[in-house]
């Protein structure tokens, strides 16, 4: 028996994603020197959508706007039992000296953003990265990594699962296995 | 689709539409890396791969290589010219010598048909047939129907209609290729001599025609085939010139059809036997185009093998 607990509501997504651009805002004041690129697959509705609020609600033009996918630079490659199938990348520009902000929905062990570290650092040598994600799972990380922007953080168990939906329904839920 | 459906890659004739779809997806992908400044991932950063070439070859061992390399695979390669093979050592022995050195899959290169499947059923190690006798050439039809996806901008092979001219009889990429080409919903046509055009061919589902414009003709692709001198040991046809003159694809056969094809030639290239110079460097030519997909195709089809076994 699976129980969902919504976390986010529409009203509330909206309004932690505005002011995580605000966040943004008062770190890079200017964006030309920016580049903000989303995780493959599922950071990259979230980076869309603080693009688009940097966009209309700041007149911020974005100029440097990516999707990293880090399939071939997982450590669990072969150590799955899913074979791990790549997502396009869509890296048009040169990283090198801009202020890169890699975006994922849920950051959780640090894994994913070990390896998409890794893929990012075979493109170029960025003049520094940052990393923004909706949801923080603390207290689970296996890794020594730390958001520089966080929607909310959130306590849970290492067998829930975070389910966000960025989509359709724009809503966040904790699901819970009983 | 998320894997293979065979632990080995012995020919087309053993994988589904869906294999075949998958490493070409998985192929866009490493296609991407290989424009990249960096063309390097670390996929296979602890696999080992024997390259075990018993007959000779330029592209497909460079693209074994280049491809291994980028996934940062460790590998060694052997050739049986300077080998123990010559001292009497048969291939099962052979391999396994490789393998006792701690090697986890192997890409083979055989005079004979079937040596691929063999091995596989005897050594434990993944297989790769990278060309056995006169049987399958897998990688290379991957990477022709692959290019020809591609040229044509299609995911879908359905009607399209593509004729393979020149030698059938011996010629492990005209097989692969009709394999691949049937599976993925293409129409197929051989090209060539009655004598090097084998007998129950057309039992395979394709078409089979003897004049060469009628095949232009009739076709969106034309995959041109080397003569394999060095598998015939009787004659076939009377002299290189006479062929030459009936089958060798010239620029007066394209400029009388009412449609552009695409050219395309497995390689190595005879220029002015199966193929014209000026045909061979036209803009309607992919030869080049085949050869650079070749890598991005043995990548694929490295990574989703050596996925497939267990760490």
């Amino acid at each position: 028996m699976n129980t969902k607990r919504l976390i986010l509501d529409s009203d509330q997504l909206a309004i932690t994603l505005t002011r995580m651009a605000f966040e943004l805002q008062e770190n890079h004041t200017d964006f030309s020197q920016c580049a903000i690129i989303g995780l493959q697959p599922r950071g990259v509705a979230l980076a869309s959508k603080i693009k688009s609020i940097l966009e209309t609600t700041f007149n911020q033009p974005v100029k440097h706007y990516g999707e990293l996918d880090s399939t071939f630079y997982r450590d669990d490659f072969r150590r799955n039992e899913k074979i791990l199938i790549p997502n396009s990348i869509e890296l048009e520009f040169p990283i090198d000296n801009l202020n890169v902000v890699l975006i994922d929905d849920v950051l959780f062990t640090g894994r994913s953003v070990r390896s998409a570290l890794n893929a990012l650092s075979d493109f170029g040598r960025p003049a520094s990265t940052e990393l923004l994600t909706l949801i923080d799972r603390r207290f689970k990380r296996e890794l020594p990594i730390q958001p520089d922007y966080v929607g909310l953080n959130v306590d849970t168990r290492a067998n829930d699962k975070v389910i966000v939906d960025l989509i359709t329904e724009n809503k966040v839920w904790i699901q819970t296995e009983q | 689709m998320t894997r293979l459906s065979s632990n080995h890659l012995l020919g087309l004739k053993n994988l589904t539409s869906e294999d075949i779809q998958l490493i070409f997806e998985t192929a866009d992908n490493f296609k991407a890396v290989l424009n990249r400044p960096i063309k390097k991932v670390p996929s296979l950063r602890d696999i080992t791969i024997a390259n075990v070439f018993f007959e000779n070859s330029t592209r497909t061992k460079i693209s074994f290589e280049l491809a291994e390399k980028r996934l940062s695979a460790d590998i060694v390669n052997f050739s049986s010219g300077s080998s123990s093979i010559s001292k009497g050592e048969t291939l099962i022995d052979t391999v396994n010598n490789i393998l006792s050195m701690k090697v986890d899959m192997v890409v083979m290169r055989h005079p004979a048909p079937g040596a691929a499947l063999f091995l596989s059923k005897n050594v434990d190690a993944q297989i790769i047939n990278a060309g056995d006798g006169t049987h399958e050439h897998p990688t290379q039809a991957l990477l022709d129907a692959y290019s020809i996806r591609e040229e044509l901008e299609i995911d879908d092979f359905k009607g399209k209609k593509v004729v393979i001219v020149g030698d059938i009889l011996h010629s492990r990429v005209a097989l692969s290729n009709i394999y691949c080409l049937l599976k993925l919903g293409a129409d197929v046509a051989v090209c060539g001599p009655p004598t090097l055009i084998p007998k129950y061919i057309s039992a395979l589902g394709v078409t089979v025609f003897f004049n060469l414009q009628e095949a232009l003709n009739w076709c969106d692709v034309a995959n041109m085939l080397r003569i394999q001198m060095e598998r015939q040991d009787t004659k076939y046809f009377p002299s290189l010139r006479e062929y030459s003159m009936q089958f060798g694809l010239t620029m007066n056969h394209l400029e009388a059809l009412d449609k552009k094809i695409t050219i395309m030639h497995p390689g190595p290239i005879n220029r002015g036997v199966e193929i014209s110079s000026e045909v061979a460097d036209s803009a309607q030519s992919i030869i080049l185009n085949q050869v650079e997909n070749g890598v991005a195709i043995r990548m694929a089809v490295l990574y989703l093998l050596a996925a497939q076994r267990e760490a």
